[in-house]
């Protein structure tokens, strides 16, 4: 017991120090090189990607002037008279995330709220891993619900709508991404220390009143956490948007409208038989820099709300 | 006096009504959700449950609707799903060992660890600009089984990491420490201890990445994968097509009974999503219930 007194990061540093600097032999010291170079290759993706992109789009920023890129409303890089402007597939891809996240957020908060306050630990226990896995149901396969199911559905109501739309697409994203945000949410809201809670209700607050001034503002760094990872997951996904946004590039801000997202758009020329080299395979390229700095300029601010908010 | 108690009354009556609707309002949504999940998997059984028996899994695609199978795409997934595993095993397990147990801190773990994080982020569909980039075209490897097992093991990469570095971190130290006391060197106590003692995490940490995998369609179109295969691949530099590729390219056609072959592929798909996860799941419970440290 005697030994507990020192505590653990301690007793590692001590430990390190003595076994790292000498190994035994040769093998070892192969090993510790190949498991650092396994670690380091995450580096290498990442600068990969940025390579690739960059160096693939670069020709094309040779024959097409940025301030075109980035004012044009036409994309229609196949045409024999080409436009390139990333707005209208910058603006399917805002719209279609826009429509997820703005059902997926409130959705998934109220039923994480839901499933951690309100359920009997028993049913929680066997409600959490079915949610876990409805979270890993391939994308591929809420195209076709997109498709077929979502959009007829919304067609009952709105019988103007057409077979593909932003609408649809978002909707069905929001399915996609509701698992995962119920699920990272309800793991904050559960690490809220249950004192917290009891001092809420022993002060007359309502179960609501504690959810929403006690609860939810302690685990917000790891609800935040949530919505964020849902966002980047609606901006980057493919195949719902793909089969069910329509492939036309439209400058629009009606959801009830076809248009192409920058990765619908992606996979449309990867069907394709571009040549490689060509201006229109160099457009994936192009397309693909701007969704990455999108994602980059994301992924940051998700870093910077993590380590503002940091939990109590 | 009697006033303020009653309207003191009415509120409290009144806060606990809207925290009732609250309470009903979350768990109507929590029903709601899972019900429009179960009915979006039962449109999948009622359109493609008739089309699933055995020619569906010995048949290659073809024009006819009614005679396409899904042979090539199952054996194609199959391949795809072990290339991918034995990279993503070799390589993830690794990087989690350096970065749990011989990474020093400084700014160069710690930019590798923001990398993971950045990296678990990224479009699926940049993966496949990637492998089209490097793998393809500068080193010639080709639309084959190769490059999409190699571009499914980079973005499964930091699934893997994470789980590992967590199943290795939740090991108690006097392991370590015996070990060491005994004589054995930190590679020694690596290899015979810490790694058999968290293989349940790290096999439940490879088999859901492998789940993630499974599912992805995008990447693999940029590559160029093929949709339309007559043959099994013989060698790691064969053209292929996947389960979820198949599925795409009979949904992206306009015919009814083609979205029947789509829902059936989709069943396969779902059900081995399922499996994988369910396999996870009964391995950390197994595993929870053995070993009491």
């Amino acid at each position: 017991m005697s030994g507990e007194i020192i505590t653990q990061p301690a007793r590692r540093a001590v430990f390190l120090k003595k076994s790292t600097k000498k190994p035994r032999n040769i093998v070892e010291r192969l090993f510790e090189f190949w498991f650092a170079l396994c670690a380091f290759l995450s580096v290498f993706i990442t600068a990969g990607i940025i390579l690739i992109l960059i160096s693939e789009s670069w020709p094309f920023f040779q024959q097409v002037s940025l301030a075109e890129f980035l004012t044009s409303r036409d994309w229609s890089p196949l045409f024999s008279d080409p436009h390139f402007g990333i707005q209208p597939l910058l603006m399917g891809t805002l719209l279609s995330t826009f429509i997820a996240c703005g059902i997926a957020v409130p959705m998934g908060i109220l039923i994480a709220c839901g499933l951690s306050e309100f359920v009997p630990p028993h049913i929680r226990q066997f409600l959490k891993p079915i949610i876990e896995i409805l979270a890993g149901i391939p994308s591929v396969i809420f195209g076709y619900f997109a498709l077929l199911v979502v959009t007829p559905a919304i067609q009952v109501l709105f019988p103007e709508l057409p077979g593909f739309s932003l609408l649809s697409a978002g909707i069905t994203m929001s399915f996609m991404i509701l698992p995962l945000i119920v699920s990272l949410s309800e793991d904050a809201l559960q690490s809220v220390p249950r004192t917290l809670r009891e001092a809420s209700y022993a002060l007359g607050a309502t179960p609501l009143e504690t959810v929403w001034k006690v609860v939810l503002p302690s685990a917000s760094s790891g609800v935040m956490a949530a919505c964020i990872l849902g966002v980047s997951r609606a901006i980057g996904e493919t195949m719902v948007v793909a089969l069910a946004a329509g492939q036309q590039p439209n400058w629009t801000l009606n959801p009830a409208e076809p248009a192409a997202t920058m990765t619908a758009y992606m996979v449309q020329v990867a069907l394709g038989d571009l040549p490689h080299g060509s201006l229109g395979y160099q457009t994936v390229f192009v397309v693909g820099l701007t969704l990455l700095l999108m994602t980059l300029v994301f992924n940051y601010l998700a870093l910077r709300v993590r380590n503002k908010m940091r939990p109590l | 006096m009697n006033l303020s108690t009653n309207s003191l009354g009415s509120s409290v009556k009144f806060r606990h009504f809207l925290s009732f609707i609250f309470k009903i309002l979350s768990l109507l949504g929590l029903l709601l959700g899972l019900i429009v999940l179960l009915v979006l998997i039962g449109d999948l059984i009622r359109r493609g449950g008739d089309r699933l028996s055995i020619d569906f899994f010995t048949n290659f695609a073809s024009r006819k609707a009614d005679r396409a199978g899904i042979l090539a795409a199952w054996v194609g997934t199959l391949w795809v799903m072990l290339i991918t595993a034995v990279l993503t095993i070799v390589v993830g397990v690794s990087a989690a060992i350096y970065l749990e147990e011989y990474a020093p801190k400084n700014r160069a773990t710690r930019l590798i660890e923001l990398n993971i994080l950045n990296l678990a982020a990224m479009p699926s569909i940049l993966y496949g600009l990637l492998a089209l980039g490097l793998f393809v075209h500068q080193m010639k490897l080709g639309s084959s089984l190769l490059t999409a097992g190699m571009t499914l093991s980079l973005l499964v990469l930091p699934v893997v990491i994470v789980a590992s570095r967590e199943a290795l971190r939740s090991l108690p130290f006097t392991l370590k420490e015996a070990s060491y006391a005994l004589g054995a060197t930190q590679f020694q106590t690596l290899v015979y201890h810490q790694i058999p003692a968290a293989l349940s995490g790290i096999m439940t940490g490879v088999i859901l990445a492998l789940s993630r995998a499974i599912g992805e369609t995008a990447p693999l179109i940029t590559i160029g994968a093929l949709t339309y295969i007559a043959f099994l691949p013989q060698s790691l530099m064969d053209s292929f097509t996947v389960l979820p590729i198949q599925l795409f390219n009979w949904l992206s056609r306009p015919q009814e009974e083609f979205h029947a072959n789509a829902a059936a592929a989709g069943l396969v798909l779902l059900f081995l999503t399922f499996l994988l996860n369910g396999v996870a799941i009964l391995i950390r419970i197994k595993a929870r219930k053995n070993i009491k440290w």
